[in-house]
């Protein structure tokens, strides 16, 4: 019987076969971090039990940390007793804990492929959905809410029905000034927020190949914006290019034996997936979102839509919600959009080729007047790299804030947060009602297409610069 | 396993008020906003509930005909988007024991599973048989886990399907991490066919 990628990683897990596509799985990496772990914890504590496999914990904080002057203590009392609880627990368990003050300190998906401690064929948990980005390495890498964060900590094990699987064909080659965000917003748009619910997406194809590392990361990431369990791409020797000599990567003959192990994980030539969609990247302009889910999404010489004009009535029940919450007007064409907030960050894209590709643009170039714009590198070690390339001088030199790592403006949990009303072009994986600042409108975008928004003040199409 | 610590409320039958939200893609980010989510506990998240829609009078959960419902029927791709299990505890702790939509996010699905709230998935045009319903106010759903059905007084009546690990974590309310730690024979095993 011919295999899939995602089949021989899950057989590769299964503990035991608890009844038909039921399995107790063995997790191999499970990351951790503030917001939806204390009580994990707490629950560990209360039935006095302990943490089956520590060394394969890792813990960061990311998601409601300052990302302003470290010098400074947390502002926010009740954020900083959710990071001070978090030090406490690592402690108490044996935990590693990337702190504000380790240089390895970032957001959850940007820290664990960078140290080499994402690797193929791994089975990857988080407590935070867009642990989908790990899949870019071949790992099936999937969020999970906080019982079963206790239930991993407690035993090393999860419990899943197996997912079925769907193959994401991307044929063609993406034009310059098109890339992977553009990608997987296409993708989302074309099958919709829904359209993998309880599939592992396989992305294959001529232009995934063709994609850097993190630009598969930024694919992946998304994957759960399309309801997918988790996306997936087959590791190759760009994936294995990119680990070795990282701190956690095997080294020496242990990296000869997992390059061998690692190259078995792929999909058979004549495998049979579940379903299957396919799309042609040479056909992809830039996209930006219009509306208040990433599916709402369109190419940027597109204009809004106007919602009388779909088939279904729940669509244009929807899409008529969003446009009023989005402040928008039928017809408007998306280029000349003005916009009022800038926000380079994320897990979908704060690595350093999102910065470099966002620094290219706005070299020698100023934010416009009304804007107010901020990089957020996605970990300090991204922090370090992008300034040893002078990256931050760029930035700062045509107007924009230059953070500290963290999720930030992606969710708003910490202070930076959109105005009610305000607009922001933002390289995030988000655009819900409220989810950068209540009131706040959002659209979804690659950094480059961000950065030229930011110098020009409103939404336009990069190809033409 | 559950908001006050003891084991999960089993999940059996329910009888119930329903609440209509006719909204398709309702994401967790809605169900319970960010600022709620600092907590370091699992109980005091019902005030969250909702909480930038309830500030709209006209929101369809602030309606006198929703007041004191318990199960809610919605739109589809309930649940969507962030893993937060805050939103299943909020819907739980302001009363809600079972949602009924044509389709819900997976990671909701496990967390409902988890909470003693039961996620049915109905065809969309039972459900929106149930929304028209609800919206009339006074309204009452009966759920029964067992033989996975949903009724009314009003002749309604649909089977639906249940995940069978889900359902068995509901109907039992079982401690899903004890269970687990009785198979640490194969769990060891496994770890040392792996060293």
């Amino acid at each position: 019987m011919t295999r899939t990628l995602f089949d021989r990683v899950w057989e590769a897990h299964v503990v035991r076969e608890l009844a038909d596509d039921v399995a107790l799985l063995y997790v191999d990496l499970h990351l951790v971090h503030e917001v939806t772990s204390p009580q994990a914890f707490a629950g560990l504590k209360r039935e006095k039990r302990s943490v089956r496999r520590p060394e394969l914990t890792l813990a960061t904080v990311d998601h409601n940390v300052p990302t302003g002057d470290r010098s400074l203590p947390i502002a926010d009392a009740i954020a900083a007793r959710q990071v001070d609880a978090l030090s406490t627990n690592a402690r108490e368990f044996g935990i590693e804990l990337f702190d504000l003050r380790s240089p390895d300190q970032g957001i959850v998906h940007v820290i664990g492929p960078e140290l080499g401690a994402t690797q193929p064929g791994m089975l990857i948990v988080c407590g935070d959905s867009h642990t989908s980005t790990h899949g870019a390495f071949g790992a099936f890498a999937l969020g999970i809410g906080t019982s079963e964060v206790e239930h991993v900590l407690a035993t090393q094990c999860i419990v899943l029905n197996k997912p079925r699987n769907l193959e994401a064909r991307i044929s063609g080659c993406l034009e310059p000034g098109v890339g992977a965000k553009d990608l997987i917003l296409a993708l989302i748009g074309k099958i919709g927020t829904a359209g993998a619910a309880g599939h592992v997406v396989e992305y294959t194809g001529a232009a995934v190949r063709a994609l850097s590392m993190e630009e598969r990361m930024t694919v992946c990431n998304m994957s759960i914006e399309a309801g997918a369990r988790a996306g997936m791409i087959a590791p190759d020797e760009v994936t294995f290019a990119y680990l070795e000599g990282r701190p956690r990567a095997p080294q020496g003959a242990a990296w000869t034996a997992a390059v061998e192990r690692w190259q078995t994980f792929r999909s058979d030539p004549d495998a049979r997936y579940d379903a299957q969609v396919q799309l042609d990247a040479s056909q992809l302009g830039p996209q930006v979102t219009w509306g208040t889910t990433p599916g709402m999404v369109a190419d940027i010489t597109a204009r809004v839509p106007d919602p009388a004009q779909l088939p279904a009535e729940s669509d244009r029940q929807a899409a008529a919600r969003a446009l009023e919450y989005m402040g928008l007007v039928p017809g408007t064409p998306l280029e000349g959009i003005p916009i009022d907030r800038v926000f380079l960050g994320s897990c979908t894209n704060a690595r350093i080729e999102d910065l470099r590709a966002a620094a290219s643009v706005v070299r020698g170039r100023h934010v416009a007047a009304r804007v107010r714009a901020m990089v957020v590198p996605g970990s300090q070690r991204v922090k370090a790299q992008a300034e040893r390339e002078g990256l931050d001088r760029v930035f700062r030199e045509a107007g924009f804030e230059w953070r500290n790592a963290g999720c930030s403006m992606c969710l708003g949990m910490n202070a930076d947060v959109l105005g009610a009303g305000e607009r922001c072009a933002a390289t995030s994986n988000r655009n819900f009602e409220g989810r950068q600042g209540r009131g706040g409108r959002t659209h979804l975008m690659s950094p480059a297409m961000a950065a030229a928004a930011a110098i020009e003040g409103r939404l336009v199409d990069v190809r033409g610069w | 396993m559950c908001a006050d610590g003891d084991a999960m409320t089993p999940f059996v039958r329910h009888r119930g008020k329903a609440a209509a939200l006719p909204r398709r893609d309702v994401d967790t980010d809605q169900i319970i906003p960010k600022q709620f989510l600092k907590g370091v506990e699992r109980t005091g998240f019902g005030e969250g509930l909702f909480f930038d829609w309830r500030a709209d009078p006209n929101f369809e959960l602030n309606r006198p005909e929703a007041r004191g419902a318990t199960i809610l029927v919605t739109g589809p791709n309930f649940g969507c988007g962030s893993s937060r299990e805050h939103a299943v505890w909020a819907l739980a702790q302001s009363g809600f024991r079972a949602i009924i939509a044509p389709s819900f996010a997976d990671i909701f699905l496990a967390n409902c599973y988890r909470n003693g709230v039961l996620p049915v998935q109905l065809s969309p045009l039972d459900v929106d048989t149930l929304i028209q319903r609800a919206a009339g106010g006074s309204y009452e759903i009966a759920v029964d886990l067992e033989q996975c059905v949903v009724s009314d007084d009003h002749g309604f009546s649909a089977r639906f399907t249940a995940d069978p690990y889900g359902r068995e974590l509901l109907l039992k309310g079982l401690d899903e991490i004890g269970r687990t730690l009785l198979e640490e024979p194969s769990i060891a095993a496994y770890e040392r066919s792996r060293a």
